[in-house]
């Protein structure tokens, strides 16, 4: 027994000896591909995923997101509470002192001037920032000492940890953006491609759509961190490549991303290099259902509250919509372990996350066609049901994409089940979610009976993500066809929850708040979700310290990102 | 033949912007956002302060006219200024990519040179070697290499090079043992300098596979228009004449008949040529060369409009003027054509 003890006390003591002797830079060089090639290293210029995670190695926020959602400080000792006084009692203002001692890369301090600018450069007239609701609200950032900050809101704002918080709102160095504000902010290209900053590593060399090579920080904080002294950081090709390259030839150590088909990667795996680590966030794929009619005959007021649609209005119809979905099977399709049936719009973080709706977890034909029946919807001749002259037969869009193909054509066989007649339309990618106000193919615009895509939040507050349905957001003429409820669901019940959350800041409270406000979405029907997509990534069996956080960037702990000896 | 040059020279001018306009209005006119990739949970009144901020709130007749300055004026003197010294640029506007905020001519001469030694090396073995294929196949019409060359050739023309980038990186880069002699990176390094024997030998190794890949497809394509081109002339008079003098089958091979089929070749490969800059979009992003094709084809997709149409109107100068010198080429082949 004693024996026994010692030997796995020295065993131990070997396995922590790389991690004790560990140095910065002592484990050499480490490969990350992005089949998505970064383009720019500023987030506030560019709001792609690919762009903000490359930027997460370079430069950082005040406080970030941890693989369970929970906020950590970064570059501060404490996240600011009321609790602890950070955060004023009325909700107005919140307080954070940085960390003693913090350097840029280039040896200045970071300083409270810096926080500001990061705020003025966002908010500058002309500039574009694609992070700007990120300082919604905020009238003022007031520097009270070189470490201390207090940012002031226009209104009590329960959830105040919208700026400098997560990968979206980095601080970046005021000398080096100071020209750069407004207008300026492209013409400085030097800046937005090598910003000068707090994280780990800092960019020796960027060509921009292709690699970045970057060095360890010698003024990181940590004086024996990072371990890896270089990265590089390789864009293009693509998902396939990008996990063959670390799973199978063995030629780089992380790959991003993998959207691929599950037995693909399982393929992939049993070459034996590396493995695959995958985790949930918020995204989920859904079905929003149209409540105005979109008939052309319309003319302008086409898909707006003056027309309500002639079936869809319905709540049985959409009930019926929902049971008759395989949702499991929809998941082992496209995603695999990737995925998972969701009956929620908001599926997490887990106190957000409601269990009243898991009924529809289990495919339910003949369950629909007995509501149908029941609502006098009686079959025509073609099988399509039909009630006072009104058929059931809709128009059923979404992006072009091979996985939510298989979606539409799946779900059109089952809708057809319950005598319900779909049309599937695609769009490409780039004209869907493109925001131009003259195309009608936009999925604001929403010209169609039903649409289907995914989406979620940044952070892990759900806010203004609930609030993306209250009666005051459908996209109509008057707002440009902007907006973000799709479905144009008007409740007044709603809209009075999501005033209720905005002055509410007992977070058990607002769990409650926003439960009920998804549990009302999905007993109406208005949005059908059909699975939780979660976030796959792989690395190489010789890279230790990987932890995937789906709430912020993946590459958020790099610094501890290290080489294990096989 | 000077004024002929002039001449035709001259002429680009007008095509050259007729042609700008035409794309340009083509992907005006062609549905597409550039902040339709950016994730949904960035609120549209923001998006639509992002394309202002790229200048997409003006008329597309002032967006034309602000491009056709700044590629046909700014970046010349900017280029100028750069080669020489010279004050000639100032600070002018030149034209910045919507995707990376930065002058496209910048990113263009940094990806010319992977594509030039990949896609154009490419280019230059598959030439050598389809040239001899094609002489020896016309000369022994329906021998055995003839098939072997022309079954060879179908395969390099029809199997399209994502199949065999793939193909080869399975063989190559997964199957083979790492520490084999015979392993090869399935992705390019465009990072690497190469400064010594060691760094040699690593860059000539990432460029095998993709090299292999090309060169097959081009060799195909121009080992036929040899092989043709070759029999046509081989049943000629002419050739009869040269045999009846008693000529060796050299002379007659390679002086007479080699000569004369090489013109209609010449214009195939002149014409090839502009090909080589616009990179090989399929090839480049199966192997990650990261060169002109795969700038091209990011920015179409992202609808960055600005790079698009400085690359594409790039390509359409390289083809007129490639055109020109095949045009003159036939004149050193062939002392009888004469433009003047």
């Amino acid at each position: 027994m004693n024996l026994k003890a010692t030997l796995l006390g020295a065993a131990a003591a070997f396995a922590m000896a790389p991690m004790a002797m560990a140095e910065r830079g002592s484990d050499g060089h480490v490969n990350i591909i992005y089949w998505q090639a970064p383009s720019l290293m500023n987030p506030y210029l560019s709001g792609g995923t690919k762009d903000l995670e490359a930027a997460s190695l370079v430069i950082e926020p005040l406080a970030r997101y941890d693989e369970t959602g929970a906020i950590v400080p970064w570059l501060v000792d404490t996240v600011p509470t009321v609790e602890n006084g950070g955060v004023a009692e009325d909700l107005t203002s919140i307080t954070w002192t940085l960390s003693e001692g913090l350097l840029w890369s280039d040896g200045t301090p970071v300083t409270s001037a810096d926080v500001r600018f990061s705020w003025e450069y966002c908010t500058a007239e002309g500039g574009g920032c694609a992070q700007s609701e990120k300082y919604n609200d905020v009238t003022d950032v007031e520097i009270v000492d070189d470490r201390t900050v207090i940012v002031h809101f226009g209104i009590s704002k329960p959830f105040p940890y919208g700026p400098f918080v997560g990968a979206q709102s980095p601080i970046i160095q005021a000398s080096q953006f100071a020209d750069c504000l407004g207008a300026a902010a492209p013409s400085c290209t030097d800046a937005n491609f090598s910003p000068i900053g707090t994280g780990p590593f800092t960019v020796t060399d960027f060509r921009p759509n292709d690699v970045i090579s970057l060095e360890a920080n010698q003024n990181y904080r940590d004086a024996n961190l990072p371990a890896f002294s270089s990265v590089t950081f390789k864009g293009g090709g693509d998902a396939t490549a990008a996990g063959r390259a670390v799973l199978e030839t063995g030629e780089f150590d992380y790959a991003w991303n993998l959207q691929l088909a599950p037995d693909v990667l399982a393929n992939m795996q049993s070459a034996g290099q590396g493995q695959i680590v995958s985790g949930f966030g918020t995204l989920v794929e859904r079905i929003m259902v149209n409540m105005t009619d979109v008939n052309p005959d319309l003319g302008e007021e086409r898909g707006t509250a003056a027309h309500p649609h002639p079936f869809l209005t319905d709540r049985d119809v959409r009930q019926a919509l929902s049971m008759a979905i395989d949702r499991a099977l929809l998941t082992e399709i496209g995603y695999g372990d990737a995925g998972r049936p969701s009956c929620n719009v908001l599926p997490a973080p887990a106190i957000y996350a409601s269990t009243a709706n898991d009924g529809c977890l289990v495919q339910d034909i003949a369950g629909a066609n007995a509501l149908l029946d029941a609502a006098g919807w009686e079959r025509g001749s073609d099988g399509v049901r039909e009630r006072d002259g009104v058929r059931l037969s809709m128009l059923y869009q979404t992006s072009t994409n091979a996985v939510r193909q298989d979606f539409q054509a799946l779900i059109k066989q089952w809708w057809s089940e319950i005598g319900v007649e779909t049309e599937l339309r695609n769009l490409d990618a780039s004209v869907f979610f493109g925001g131009d106000p003259a195309s009608p193919d936009t999925f604001q615009k929403f010209f169609a009976d039903v649409e289907m895509y995914a989406n979620n939040f940044d952070g892990t507050d759900p806010e203004s993500y609930m609030a993306n349905w209250a009666c005051e957001q459908a996209p109509r003429p008057e707002t440009q066809w902007q907006g973000n409820n799709m479905p144009r669901f008007c409740s007044e019940e709603y809209d009075a929850l999501v005033a209720e959350m905005s002055t509410t800041g007992d977070i058990n409270e607002r769990a409650r708040l926003a439960k009920a406000m998804n549990d009302m979405l999905m007993q109406e029907y208005v949005i059908i979700p059909l699975v939780d997509r979660g976030r796959v990534s792989a690395h190489s069996n010789t890279l230790g310290g990987v932890i995937l956080n789906t709430w912020d960037s993946e590459l958020w702990n790099a610094a501890d990102w290290h080489r294990l000896s096989n | 033949m000077l004024n002929f040059t002039i001449r035709r020279l001259l002429l680009a001018i007008p095509t050259l912007l007729f042609i700008s306009l035409i794309i340009f209005l083509l992907l005006t006119l062609a549905p597409g956002d550039p902040t339709a990739n950016l994730p949904l949970s960035i609120p549209p009144e923001v998006k639509q302060q992002i394309r202002e901020s790229l200048g997409l709130g003006q008329a597309w007749y002032i967006r034309f006219v602000l491009w056709v300055k700044a590629f046909y004026i700014t970046e010349p003197l900017y280029l100028i200024e750069s080669l020489t010294g010279w004050d000639v640029y100032g600070d002018q506007q030149r034209v910045l990519s919507w995707q990376f905020r930065s002058p496209v001519m910048d990113i263009v001469t940094q990806r010319l040179p992977q594509t030039l030694w990949v896609v154009g090396l490419a280019y230059l073995v598959g030439a050598l070697i389809a040239v001899p294929i094609g002489i020896i196949s016309a000369y022994r019409q329906y021998s055995m290499f003839d098939q072997i060359g022309t079954f060879v050739s179908m395969i390099g023309f029809s199997v399209p090079t994502f199949f065999t980038g793939v193909l080869l990186i399975v063989i190559f880069s997964v199957w083979m043992p790492l520490d084999s002699f015979f392993w090869l990176p399935s992705i390019y390094d465009t990072t690497l300098e190469v400064t010594n024997w060691e760094t040699f030998v690593k860059q000539v190794r990432q460029m095998i596979l993709p090299v292999t890949v090309l060169a097959l497809f081009n060799a195909a394509q121009i080992s036929r228009f040899m092989r043709a081109s070759m029999l046509d002339n081989l049943n000629q008079d002419y050739v009869r004449t040269a045999r009846a003098k008693g000529l060796s089958e050299k002379t007659v091979v390679f002086v007479h008949v080699l000569r004369n089929s090489m013109i209609p070749v010449v214009t195939v490969i002149a014409l090839g040529v502009p090909q080589v800059f616009g990179g090989a979009i399929i090839t480049e992003q199966v192997f990650k060369v990261n060169g002109l094709g795969q700038l091209l084809i990011t920015a179409i997709q992202a609808s960055d409009i600005p790079t698009v149409q400085t690359l594409t109107v790039i390509f359409a100068a390289l083809i007129i003027f490639f055109n020109l010198i095949a045009d003159i080429l036939y004149g050193v082949l062939d002392p009888r054509i004469r433009y003047d």
